[in-house]
């Protein structure tokens, strides 16, 4: 049983790992933006979830436990309101996407 | 293992250090500054200094970041060139830097027994403290008892900042005429980010769980990594996020900066009274033992009434700064 534990908490940790080296190449590959934060947030979202939930299986049940599961929440909730944030701050600057630019351009081209 | 990420996270360290002096946007600056200040918290773990990573999380990372973005919302965010030849100060500055790397192969190797440090007081804080103090955490111990003279140093220290800020910028209470006719006219509530309704929804979600948190870190600083310091900043973020979302106008009438003045005094009144009550109750300044029959419950009291002195001037202390800032770069 401990051996079949350790062993998922272990997938679990190396995925979440994955996830978070996901959403760093893409912060760091994608074109613009709006899909740089895109790839970030949900990556990162993920990542937390799945390392939180192989920390969970590594302490069992006890106060560490909880204080885990507090994390998980708060990080759930705050994440997405940041990126959500960053984006609308974005936006409010005029920061255009990928597609209404090359619509922009077009447009001049055209006129 | 240990080596190779105190290894990682040094070398960021280095990393974020260099582009805050290449770049020139300071904004990006700021961000970098509070990066900085993770980075170190991360290290102060690795060398299992627990209470000083958390200070260095709330303190660094969060406040200062706010206050500093609070700055810059009234000076502009890029750095001027500078006008002056910047060769000699590179020298004097690489010649005090070698003075500095030759000063350390003096020290005595890292993490070593013999060291002084681990030989001076140390070893009796470890060993006398759980017998002279009793509080579980012994960095509480340290700093809110054997070391309270230099506490005490750092609250009246926050304070004079508050007073610093107070005589610079002061706190502009109400909105600026103008703005007060154009919210009239448009029909607008009230100022902040009232358009945006993920984030007030959010943030009215969280403020209390931010809140309750501070409240833990206050009163289980007896017993974990917290205290004062840390509540404090922790209380302070609370309404600063408060006050970003649903605007500064609006936190007034939560916490009014006129009770922020009497609280911060109130914090360091607490504490230094404390000490005097020691005085009158037959010990020397800032002596717990004599506050209760039982010395032990005696240096508790004390600890705990001090924290909380703490805790009240530097919330006080961060949110009036913070007013000060927001009252003055309110936008058109």
């Amino acid at each position: 049983m401990a051996f079949f534990i350790d062993t998922l908490s272990f997938v679990l940790l190396m995925l979440g790992a994955f996830c978070g080296l996901t959403g760093a190449v893409g912060l760091f590959r994608l074109p613009d933006f709006f899909t740089r934060i895109h790839a970030a947030s949900i990556a990162d979202s993920l990542a937390a979830m799945l390392i939180i939930f192989g920390l969970l299986l590594q302490s069992g049940f006890s106060l560490v436990a909880v204080k885990l599961l507090f994390i998980l929440l708060f990080l759930l909730v705050t994440s997405p309101t940041a990126s959500h944030a960053l984006a609308k701050a974005a936006r409010h600057g005029g920061l255009l996407t990928l597609p209404e630019q090359s619509k922009k351009i077009k447009k001049r081209k055209s006129a | 293992m240990a080596v190779l990420i105190d290894i990682v996270l040094l070398a960021m360290l280095v990393l974020t250090a260099v582009s805050v002096v290449l770049n020139r946007d300071l904004f990006a600056v700021v961000m970098l500054f509070s990066i900085y200040s993770f980075l170190t918290a991360a290290i102060f773990v690795s060398l299992d200094a627990v209470d000083v990573a958390f200070t260095e999380a709330a303190v660094g990372a969060g406040i200062s970041s706010v206050l500093m973005l609070g700055t810059l919302a009234l000076t502009g965010r890029t750095e001027k060139k500078a006008k002056h030849n910047s060769i000699f100060p590179l020298i004097a500055v690489l010649i005090t830097g070698a003075a500095l790397v030759y000063g350390t192969l003096d020290m005595p190797p890292f993490g070593h027994a013999e060291n002084p440090v681990h030989q001076h007081v140390a070893p009796r804080y470890i060993h006398d403290s759980p017998k002279e103090v009793g509080l579980p955490n012994m960095v509480t111990s340290v700093l809110a008892s054997y070391r309270g003279y230099d506490t005490l140093g750092e609250t009246v220290v926050v304070f004079t900042a508050l007073i610093g800020v107070m005589a610079l910028l002061g706190i502009r209470r109400r909105p600026l005429l103008k703005n007060l006719k154009k919210n009239r006219t448009e029909n607008k509530p009230f100022e902040g980010l009232s358009d945006h309704l993920v984030l007030r929804v959010i943030a009215k979600l969280i403020i209390p769980m931010i809140l309750l948190f501070a409240l833990y870190v206050q009163f289980h600083g007896d017993f974990g990594p917290g205290g004062g310091f840390q509540a404090g900043v922790i209380a302070a973020a609370a309404f600063i996020l408060y006050a970003l979302v649903f605007g500064v106008q609006q936190s007034y009438q939560v916490i009014a900066p006129v009770f922020l003045r009497y609280t911060a005094v109130l914090g360091v009144l607490l504490y230094a009274g404390v000490g005097v009550l020691c005085i009158f109750a037959g010990g020397t300044f800032l002596d717990y033992n004599v506050l209760a029959s039982n010395p032990l419950d005696g240096q508790h009291y004390g600890i705990l009434v001090i924290e909380m002195g703490v805790g009240l001037t530097v919330f006080s202390v961060m949110l009036s700064v913070f007013y000060a800032f927001a009252s003055r770069s309110e936008v058109v």
